[in-house]
């Protein structure tokens, strides 16, 4: 296969990527030749109705399953075939903000932030706690920086988890209807910080959504039926 | 030190438990149960042994001569005291003591019931323990019919201490012949002997009329300063007839206690006790962190798929069942001094807390911890972080 020169790679190539589930009789093709790149800063939305395997492709390319056919690259690194160890790796470099927040009950805010700036290498820890501080005053949550998940709001609990994913400084971003929990005006906000944030890191975002208010946020909207990517409207 | 703080990170384990008071309690006081349980049987079970030596290491003596029919401090025989004057031509031996050994029946001055008690007889002039206001009381031996009787004896004995202390003449029989108290020792009551006395030897052959003249149960030898005993024991073993067996200080007090821990089912018993402890432990610790596990699986689910290593995850199960074990033990140890305290007072057993056992129970509570981790680590494997989108 010939990579393309490093200065246009883009975040995420992917060409003929089929994915089934199950075994023997009730296998079910859940991907079907899907073939997509996402350019590095690019906002892409992937919309949908539930159950078209929307979900699945942001776990193959969050290096979270097995690529089982076709080409899967993310960062110049072919995820077919790929070791364990190797998309753990790779994981490092790829935010997630998932549906429920997922924060860790037992810690702080902060310490939430920091389990994701304690993937970075070669920081003291005292610079690391600084950088999870910082991020939660650009989510602008600098007065809850101590209390658990269990007292914070919906929103805020999803903004500590997009502070968390950004700590890491990924440099693509994927998240999972980060809205659905949301009420419109707090979704809103929390897709605009989102993609302000990501600008700001020349961070990649691949969003997916049934939330037809925060469509216009996109550079670039994705649509998927039956495991088929529907010709984008560029 | 540079490399700590680079390296450290958010105490995730210690988070865990914490953040979880109710939980935390629980676990804890599972693992002090097990430690308590286990401190208090490998306690009783060495105490036991312990006690039955008592007497044997108050003798004042390095090498202790004894007839190779001897089984234990309840079953001693006797030799020819000829072999004990014997080893004074070996040139480290500085001096010997003829000690006779028997059980006889000691009546209660004030039940009037009779009781079983360890009897031991020498000459009032030699030495016989190490404590050296002993000598001074010895003298009072010298008139025949007179006693040392010992305070720490049990109860049944009767109130012949008290009474001894109030300025009594304290008169009773021994063997059917009338003793008289004629001072206090300290010894303590072992495992086959409830209480002692000690007497002058002619009183005890008066006493123990079936003890031959020229026979004695104990042979006490006394060594030159800086003289190794062990090859004294050679040389001696060597000269003497194999009539006798010649043995260190630690050896005679070795022989009693592996009498009791090979002839009886005492260490068995208190073993098994521990194990038990042991058992429950474990139970309890893998109970608390299997579910702990269990509840975090999409919290730990979730930091797999930022991009932490399922070792730095194990690392947290690790260092959860490390502090459990740690937080586990203090409580323990301190209750295991507490009781020992109180076992001490309610049964004269000499129940310490000693080092070597404070260090195995805590190693039995970490393998405890360790290994119930361990277990609870298998249900790692199962969180897939694909699944918590």
């Amino acid at each position: 296969m010939n990579l393309p020169s490093k200065e246009i790679s883009p975040a995420v190539d992917i060409r003929g990527l089929n994915h089934w589930f199950g075994n023997g009789e009730t296998r079910k093709q859940i991907l079907q030749s899907i073939s997509m790149q996402i350019e590095p800063g690019e906002v892409v939305l992937l919309t949908g109705p539930s159950g078209c395997g929307k979900t699945t492709l942001l776990t193959l390319i969050g290096a979270l399953r097995k690529v089982e056919d076709g080409d899967l690259i993310v960062f110049g690194h072919q995820l077919r075939g790929s070791l364990r160890k190797n998309r753990q790796r790779l994981r490092r470099q790829i935010g997630m903000i998932f549906q429920g927040h997922n924060l860790l009950r037992c810690l702080t805010a902060e310490q939430n932030v920091q389990m994701g700036s304690d993937l970075l290498r070669g920081f003291s820890y005292s610079e690391r706690r600084n950088q999870a501080r910082e991020w939660l005053k650009v989510v602008g949550l600098e007065d809850q920086m101590n209390k658990l998940p269990h007292d914070l709001s919906g929103g805020q609990k999803q903004r500590v988890a997009i502070a968390r994913a950004l700590a890491a400084r990924p440099k693509l971003l994927l998240a999972d209807e980060p809205t659905s929990a949301l009420d419109s005006s707090t979704g809103r906000e929390v897709v605009d910080l989102l993609k302000r944030l990501a600008r700001n890191q020349s961070c990649s975002v691949l969003m997916v959504t049934h939330d037809p208010r925060i469509l216009d946020v996109a550079d670039r909207l994705l649509k998927m039926e039956d495991g088929r990517l529907i010709p984008p409207v560029r | 030190m540079n490399s700590f703080w680079k390296t450290r990170r958010i105490p995730l384990a210690w988070l865990l438990l914490s953040r979880q008071p109710l939980r935390l309690f629980v676990a804890l006081a599972g693992i002090c149960f097990a430690g308590i349980l286990m401190f208090m049987q490998l306690g009783f079970r060495d105490g036991l042994f312990d006690a039955s030596v008592t007497v044997h290491k108050l003798f004042d003596t390095d090498l202790v001569l004894m007839s190779p029919r001897s089984m234990s401090s309840i079953s001693m025989s006797g030799f020819p005291r000829r072999r004990l004057i014997q080893t004074m031509a070996h040139d480290d031996v500085i001096g010997i003591t003829p000690v006779n050994w028997n059980f006889l029946l000691w009546r209660n001055p004030e039940t009037l019931s009779t009781r079983s008690i360890l009897a031991l007889g020498f000459e009032p002039s030699d030495p016989l323990l190490k404590d050296s206001r002993f000598a001074f009381k010895a003298k009072a031996l010298n008139i025949r019919g007179r006693v040392l009787f010992d305070d720490l004896s049990r109860n049944e004995f009767g109130p012949v201490s008290k009474w001894f202390l109030e300025g009594r003449t304290v008169e009773t029989e021994v063997a059917g012949k009338r003793v008289r108290v004629a001072g206090l020792v300290s010894l303590g009551p072992s495992f086959g002997a409830d209480g002692n006395l000690i007497t002058s030897r002619e009183t005890f052959l008066n006493l123990s009329p079936s003890t031959p003249q020229g026979s004695i149960e104990i042979g006490l030898i006394r060594l030159k300063p800086y003289s190794d005993p062990e090859v004294v024991v050679t040389s001696l073993t060597k000269s003497l007839p194999n009539d006798v067996r010649v043995l260190t200080r630690n050896e005679f007090i070795e022989f009693e206690k592996n009498y009791w821990r090979t002839s009886t089912s005492i260490g068995f018993i208190f073993s098994l006790g521990a194990a038990m402890g042991f058992v429950v432990g474990c139970v309890i610790v893998y109970q608390i962190l299997y579910s702990d596990v269990s509840d975090h699986l999409p919290e730990y689910a979730t930091l797999l798929a930022m991009g932490y290593r399922l070792k730095t995850l194990l690392g947290v199960v690790a260092r959860e069942g490390i502090l459990l074990a740690i937080m586990g033990y203090l409580p323990a140890y301190a209750s295991g001094q507490a009781l020992y305290a109180l076992v001490r007072n309610a049964t004269k057993l000499p129940v310490q807390m000693d080092i070597d056992r404070a260090v195995l129970v805590f190693s039995l509570i970490l393998v405890m911890c360790m290994g119930s981790a361990l277990l609870a680590m298998r249900r790692l494997v199962d969180a897939d972080p694909a699944e918590i989108f």
